[in-house]
């Protein structure tokens, strides 16, 4: 299980890193998104899978599924959210304003 | 963006409430079930953006005239006090603790200060998901 | 700390309060606060002469990092204390000078007077810190706070340009002599001047003894604008006429005399030290003097005279050190004469210079212009003015009855000293030095008499002319009248300044002497050598200055492609141009190209090491079984993400994006984690609608148009990522280091009286974390906000 959910997070983060490599601003944000979902599964899946209840006191059982990852993914949700809208902003913003959501047109002009 | 579909706004009246008291159980069973202050205050904010996608922008406003902006500092606000308020016990920063308690109607429940936190990462949450739903719907 | 610490740090600390002043006191100078620093200085100084500052000099120490024998040792001995005695007491006169030259009204007082506090401090600080790192950064506060007041009126180019010149040759030398400083620490040990010249004879066969004298010595010509590196000098005299009277001719520049002097004891007695110190002296003096006659702005003309002055005292030096030569001790005392006329004429030049360029910033303040082309016959409207500088040029051009004469003439016997005592070609020596003095002679006359006397234009003045206000007139007349006194009373100087200051740079314990050195300075030798050639420099320096136009042409024979500053600029514009190039050519500005790099290093670092140190392991032993759920689930996810790489639609774009958060919150539940999903699925609807909400907005999605060649490159670095990511993931499955800290959580109901550990962690045991990352996530709201509303706001004020 752990072999192969590392392949599928290992894909996902393919597709996200060809996707933030494309000219489209678009792409570039969703390529963003997929990326963080392909990290998030990774760190899980690194942590082991399947391995006790979910981690509440109380599950009336021995072991339980690591908490830490489960935090610090829990943690990297929420930024990735907050990354997420405010690069969406940034990139409607952008194009609104200069018309183009071409990152080949936006490299800006050339200093002096 | 304004179009108007009644089977819609009538369920979301009714939804609305649901998500919204589901929200607060969620913000308090955190401390002991899944749930806590961010996903307390991300159920919250998917309420009020089913309201906004139902009925308008203005009409959430007129709703909760409140400015989200704010609470999203009085949310940050809350947490940074949570954890200052220890030191003056001569604990460390953010040190938690609780305790068992008998409360008059509740009976005896454990009270910790770790749930004021959440509360102000709840109220963190909130302030800036709306914030930033808001911003957006109104830029037209 | 010591009261000399304080000392130090008062032109600092004081500079504090500038702004308050000059906030609160508006309408008093604010110069008449500042006086009182150099003035209280000059006077705690001079309490020193009477004391035998010579033989039992001052130190104290404040460790600093002693790890690194750095240590803010304080010491002052003769020569510390007459530099500390010209800078405060120019200083002194500098700032009553500019309570009239700089208007209340216009500029901006508060910055002028904080650079120059902060330069007074740093130039104490040069001459009184015994140890090498400490003199280092106070060498480059000095070098800022110079680069500070020379761009004062940086509104204008000019002042821009010299700034920057006198910036970058300043600093590159220090730069080199910070590395003479640490080639010195690895040959002795210490940063301790007074250590180092102590160990003076068991360093001079080391094999860094050389470069050590020659990068210590960049550093010191570079400072005091030695020849090729005068061009920054002639540029920094855009700073206002004060800093060039303070920094530019009596103090900053003679920093690198200072450490030539300072550092005799240790390098002084080598032939190297000797010739490079004199030959560049010898050559600067010429030089500068030379092109000082062409100069049409007095201000310029005072620069080259300064660099050509410089080079004097420079070359004194470089002959006062063959003193300590083994083989010259029969002549130490007459080489000990050339090192006291060095420090002689470093205190006349002051003097002399300081009032020549108050002098012509009267004349700049008065009449507009430092044009010695405009300006003519102001003999009649300045008598005062015209005097001072009599008195200031006269001593220049070696003149009596003016201070001047005297180290002039020392200057002579110390060239002819070396002559008589070296081989015969070094005749060339007296030769070029009494060549510089007839174009010393020339320029000063130049001085006086172009601009005093001749006709009278006032259609070429911007104003019209008058004595300025007394308080102006104050500063230079002390100068003159120091210069006078000192001709008729020298020895007034001999046994307070001169004598102790001699035996810094040549200690009598290494010429052998007990007592101390024998001082007397007389105006009058009978006719020897020296006089005849000051009656010559006289004579063929009023020939050359009454033909000055016939011979004029021959400085047109310099090509100004030739010139140092040509060469200057050139290699800063090559140096710009070529940073352009290679910023360019990596820097492109397309997102996708840094992306590129940033994979790349991860590709070749991450994955490099995990091939390198042979991790690339796949073990399958721990694995959970997999049920066939899940691997629909899989095989859904991935086709719906590769879908968001071929769709053109916007719309299905976003919604399969969605998918793919909803399906991995269906993988949380799988792998128990309650919270990871519920969060997962919220924050999913969330950004999705907010995706929606935004899609009025949004580009439409195109066809990739891209080059093959790149679209190829581009999923060669996706596979190179993914690849490396998805090895890492493998590798760590196999390898568990250490044991997982994580068993620790499972006590979080004992603990934080939570029953839900990855609550607990969130808002107990890490709740650190989580404040910094809610405050994150408010400034991330706070910025979508700042980009939606703000701009509306502000469109709406326009």
């Amino acid at each position: 299980m752990e072999t192969f959910m590392t392949i599928v997070a290992g894909i996902l983060l393919t597709i996200g890193t060809y996707l933030v490599l494309s000219r489209s601003l678009l792409r570039i944000i969703l390529g963003l998104s997929i990326f963080s979902h392909g990290a998030h599964l990774m760190l899980l899946t690194m942590a082991g899978l399947k391995q006790g209840a979910a981690p509440l006191v109380g599950e009336q059982t021995g072991t339980y599924t690591d908490p830490l990852p489960q935090a610090l993914i829990l943690t990297s949700i929420v930024i990735s959210f907050a990354l997420t809208a405010f690069f969406l902003v940034l990139g409607y913003r952008t194009y609104v304003e200069l018309g183009t959501d071409d990152m080949r047109e936006l490299r800006g002009e050339n200093d002096e | 963006m304004k179009f108007t579909d009644t089977i819609l706004q009538t369920a979301t009246r009714v939804l609305v409430m649901i998500i919204l008291t589901y929200s607060i159980y969620i913000l308090f069973a955190g401390h002991h079930n899944p749930g806590g202050g961010f996903i307390g205050g991300l159920v919250t904010s998917s309420a009020l953006v089913l309201l906004a996608m139902a009925y308008d922008v203005r009409t959430v406003r007129q709703i909760i005239p409140f400015d989200f902006k704010r609470i999203g500092a009085f949310g940050v606000l809350v947490a940074v006090l949570t954890g200052t308020s220890a030191l003056f016990f001569g604990e460390p920063f953010l040190f938690q603790v609780f305790a068992e308690v008998d409360l008059p109607l509740f009976g005896p429940r454990e009270l910790a200060t770790a749930v004021l936190f959440d509360l102000g990462v709840y109220f963190a949450v909130i302030g800036t998901t709306i914030t930033i739903i808001l911003s957006i719907s109104e830029d037209q | 700390m010591s009261l000399l610490h304080y000392v130090i740090l008062t032109p600092f600390i004081f500079a504090l309060t500038v702004p308050f002043l000059r906030t609160y006191l508006r309408n008093i100078h604010t110069g008449w606060f500042v006086i009182f620093v150099p003035l209280v200085l000059f006077i705690y100084f001079a309490s020193h002469l009477t004391l035998d500052i010579g033989s039992t000099p001052i130190q104290h120490t404040i460790p600093w990092i002693e790890k690194l024998d750095i240590h803010f040792t304080v010491y002052m001995d003769g020569l510390g204390l007459l530099f500390s005695l010209i800078i405060t007491g120019i200083g002194t006169l500098v700032v009553l000078y500019s309570i009239y030259y700089m208007s209340k009204e216009r500029e901006s007082l508060h910055t002028f007077y904080i650079y120059l506090l902060m330069f007074m401090g740093a130039m104490l600080g040069v001459v009184l810190s015994d140890n090498l790192m400490v003199l280092y950064v106070f060498w480059e506060l000095t070098s800022v706070s110079s680069f500070l007041l020379i761009a004062y009126w940086f509104q204008r180019q000019n002042p821009r340009y010299g700034a920057q010149k006198s910036m970058l040759i300043t600093v590159t030398g220090g730069f080199f002599m910070l590395l003479g400083f640490l080639f010195l620490y690895t040959m002795t040990g210490t940063f301790s001047i007074r250590e180092i010249i102590d160990s003076a004879g068991q360093i001079s066969t080391h094999p860094l003894f050389i470069p050590t004298i020659l990068l210590i010595l960049l550093g010191a010509f570079t400072k005091s604008a030695q020849f090729p590196f005068h061009i920054w000098l002639p540029d920094a005299m855009e700073a206002p006429t004060p800093i060039s009277a303070y920094l530019h001719s009596a103090t900053m520049v003679k920093a690198g005399v200072y450490l030539v002097a300072r550092l005799t004891p240790l390098f002084g007695g080598t032939m190297e030290w000797f010739w490079i110190i004199t030959v560049v002296g010898i050559i600067t003096l010429f030089w500068g003097s030379f092109m000082a006659i062409r100069q049409p702005d007095l201000k310029a003309l005072l620069a080259f005279s300064t660099v050509s002055q410089l080079g004097l005292i420079m070359s004194l030096l470089g002959i006062g050190s063959l003193a300590l030569h083994p083989d010259q001790s029969m002549n130490a005392m007459l080489f000990a004469g050339a090192s006291l006329a060095a420090i002689f004429h470093l205190f006349n030049h002051s003097m002399f210079k300081g009032c020549l360029f108050m002098v012509i910033g009267i004349l700049d303040h008065e009449t507009g212009t430092r044009d010695v082309r405009r300006l003519g016959g102001l003999m009649s409207i300045m008598p005062i003015s015209f005097t001072l500088s009599i008195i200031g040029g006269f001593s220049m051009a070696g003149l009596p009855p003016f201070s001047g004469f005297l180290s002039k003439e020392m200057f002579f016997t110390g060239v002819l000293t070396a002559y008589r005592t070296l081989e015969s070609w070094v005749i060339l020596l007296p030769l070029a030095a009494w060549i510089a003095s007839i174009f010393t002679f020339v320029y000063s006359m130049i001085l006086i008499f172009e601009t005093f006397t001749g006709p009278l234009h006032l259609e070429r003045l911007d104003k019209k002319p008058q004595e300025p206000p007394y308080g102006m007139l104050l500063p230079p007349t002390i100068l003159a009248s120091i210069v006078v006194i000192v001709f008729f009373f020298p020895n007034l100087l001999s046994y307070t300044i001169l004598e102790p200051a001699l035996r810094s740079v040549l200690p009598p314990a290494m010429l052998g002497l007990e007592n101390g050195f024998e001082v007397n300075i007389t105006a009058w030798h009978g006719w020897n050598t020296e006089l005849f050639m000051t009656l010559g420099v006289i004579l063929f320096g009023i020939l050359l200055y009454k033909s000055l136009r016939h011979w004029k042409g021959i400085y047109e024979w310099i090509s100004p492609k030739l010139s140092l500053n040509h060469l200057y600029d050139r290699l800063l514009e090559g140096g710009e141009n070529g940073a352009y190039r290679i910023t360019n050519l990596h820097m492109t500005g397309f997102l996708r190209d840094y992306l590129a790099y940033i994979f790349a290093t991860v590709i070749i670092i991450a994955g490099g090491s995990l091939v390198w140190q042979n991790l690339l392991t796949l073990d399958t032993s721990q694995n959970a079984p997999i049920s066939i759920y899940e691997y629909v689930l899989s095989s859904l996810l991935v086709i719906t993400a590769l879908f968001v790489v071929i769709s053109n639609s916007r719309l299905f774009s976003i919604i399969a994006v969605g998918a793919v958060g909803y399906m991995i919150s269906l993988f949380f539940v799988i792998f128990r984690a309650p919270d990871l999903a519920l969060t997962q699925l919220v924050v999913e609807t969330i950004t999705t609608s907010l995706f929606l909400l935004c899609f009025y907005f949004l580009p439409k999605l195109r066809k990739e148009v891209e080059r093959v060649r790149l679209r190829i490159g581009n999923l060669l670095i996706a596979l190179g990522v993914g690849g490396t990511l998805t090895a890492i993931g493998l590798a760590a499955q196999g390898h568990r280091l250490f044991e997982p800290i994580s068993y620790y959580f499972e006590e979080s109901y004992t603990l934080a009286g939570a029953m839900n550990m990855v609550n607990a962690i969130l808002v107990d045991f890490r709740a650190f974390d989580t404040m910094l990352e809610i405050v994150v996530l408010f400034i991330a709201g706070a910025g979508v906000y700042t980009l939606i509303k703000l701009r509306q706001s502000g469109r709406d004020a326009k």
